[in-house]
């Protein structure tokens, strides 16, 4: 129970210096927002319809990276990881604490970017919509642990995307297929296999990464 | 090494369909195989570094993981050659094969980016052994992904199942394979000398300054 608190804890944290700040969220909505906007010059008339779920795909993949390069900055600037290091808690919370917080920021981002795509471009069923919700979770998954990782890096705003996008390439494939394909369940089960296998590796692994 | 190319390039009989180019099949399969067991070692070095915490994993699984590469790349190379060779194109999407061996490139060279980016020490070591890590359980997650993605990019499956093999291909296939292993034992020994005599070199000036 302890240590759902810290992540519940932690969790909180996050959401309190961005309410409070406001550095993430507002980014990623315009950025998202701004890219479909893009899309409509992007995509030829006649380019068809699974062209603009594609392209969906490439906005949600880089909003998430957008998100994720901001997520360890405050720890950063303030010298906060170290504390939180220290702290008497499982350091796999801290973990599962950014993760939380990078889901709901993209979460929030979605709640208006999609609306704002099938008004745009196409509908989106509930499958699609399921694919989306699985696919965030495993990018929030990865990339918070590949954040914590270049936050320590030199040139880290370049890195992330470099760590990431190869580990993004499955979630992309299973997000369009539940869009497009007729057999849309399959790529939801793949989904939740990559989130099963990603989220145990990254929550197992997360420890050795923070600690000096 | 060199009776395997003797083998390869003479011996073998000449695939019916595919006539010579068939030929770099007993180069590029066994470079591709090769690579795969390079990055499973990277992966099995990694996690002795983070299980036992001695150092010297850290330059083995960085090493492995270097030759992995290089043999990745060969690996694109010569299906390259192959495609342009038997369907008349550099590329294909429809070779699953050879995807996965890009997205593992891409995903390898981020592995070093990483590195060079990431102070000296016992936490780059870590953080790179857990990216290592990540690699193996990419590798079978993006083959599943990749055949998925056939659904809906190319509704056919391309198949190219050849006739079998018979007995003087399969034998030149395992004894080219067995010298492209042996090549890249040899080039893991050599760099990792190398590494290593760099690394007491560096130990030793700063001892001396």
């Amino acid at each position: 129970m302890t240590y759902l608190a810290d992540v519940a804890a932690l969790t909180r944290k996050d959401l309190r210096v961005e309410l409070r700040g406001r550095d993430t969220l507002p980014a990623m909505l315009l950025f998202v927002l701004s890219t479909l906007v893009v899309f409509h010059f992007a995509i030829p008339d006649d380019a068809g319809e699974s062209a603009a779920y594609g392209l969906l795909w490439v906005a949600i993949v880089f909003t998430a990276l957008l998100g994720l390069a901001r997520a360890w900055v405050p720890e950063q600037e303030h010298g906060v990881l170290d504390g939180l290091v220290l702290a008497p808690c499982d350091r796999s919370a801290i973990w599962l604490g950014k993760t939380l917080a990078t889901l709901a920021f993209l979460l929030a981002a979605q709640a208006v970017a999609l609306p704002v795509f099938v008004l745009f471009f196409e509908p989106l069923d509930a499958t699609a919509l399921a694919g989306v919700l699985l696919a965030d979770i495993g990018i929030c998954a990865v990339g918070s642990l590949m954040s914590a990782m270049a936050a320590a890096a030199r040139a880290r705003e370049v890195l992330l995307p470099l760590l990431v996008l190869p580990l993004a390439i499955p979630l992309v494939v299973g997000g369009v297929g539940a869009a497009v394909s007729a057999d849309g369940e399959r790529f939801l089960l793949f989904l939740l296999l990559y989130d099963a296998v990603f989220a145990v590796l990254s929550w197992a692994s997360f420890e050795y990464v923070v600690t000096e | 090494m060199g009776l395997a190319l003797v083998l390869a390039l003479i011996v073998a009989p000449e695939d019916a369909d595919q006539g010579i180019s068939q030929r770099i099949f007993y180069i590029h399969v066994p470079i591709a195989l090769t690579a795969y067991f390079c990055f499973g070692l990277g992966a099995v070095k990694a996690l002795l570094l983070l299980w036992r915490g001695d150092e010297r994993y850290d330059l083995e699984s960085y090493v492995a993981i270097h030759q992995g590469t290089i043999f990745g790349a060969l690996t694109l190379i010569t299906g390259a050659i192959w495609a342009k060779a038997s369907w008349g194109v550099w590329w294909t999407w429809s070779s699953n094969q050879l995807v996965l061996f890009l997205v593992l490139f891409l995903f390898y060279c981020a592995y070093f980016m990483l590195r060079y980016s990431l102070e000296d020490g016992p936490r780059r070591a870590r953080s790179s052994a857990v990216y290592a890590l990540f690699g193996v359980a990419l590798i079978p997650v993006s083959f599943l992904a990749i055949r998925l993605a056939e659904d809906f990019i190319h509704p056919t499956v391309f198949t190219r199942d050849g006739p079998q093999m018979s007995g003087t291909m399969f034998a030149t296939f395992v004894v080219s394979w067995g010298a492209v292993t042996l090549l890249a034992y040899v080039l893991y020994r050599v760099e990792l000398a190398g590494k290593r005599l760099d690394a007491d070199l560096r130990e030793l000036r700063e001892a001396l300054q």
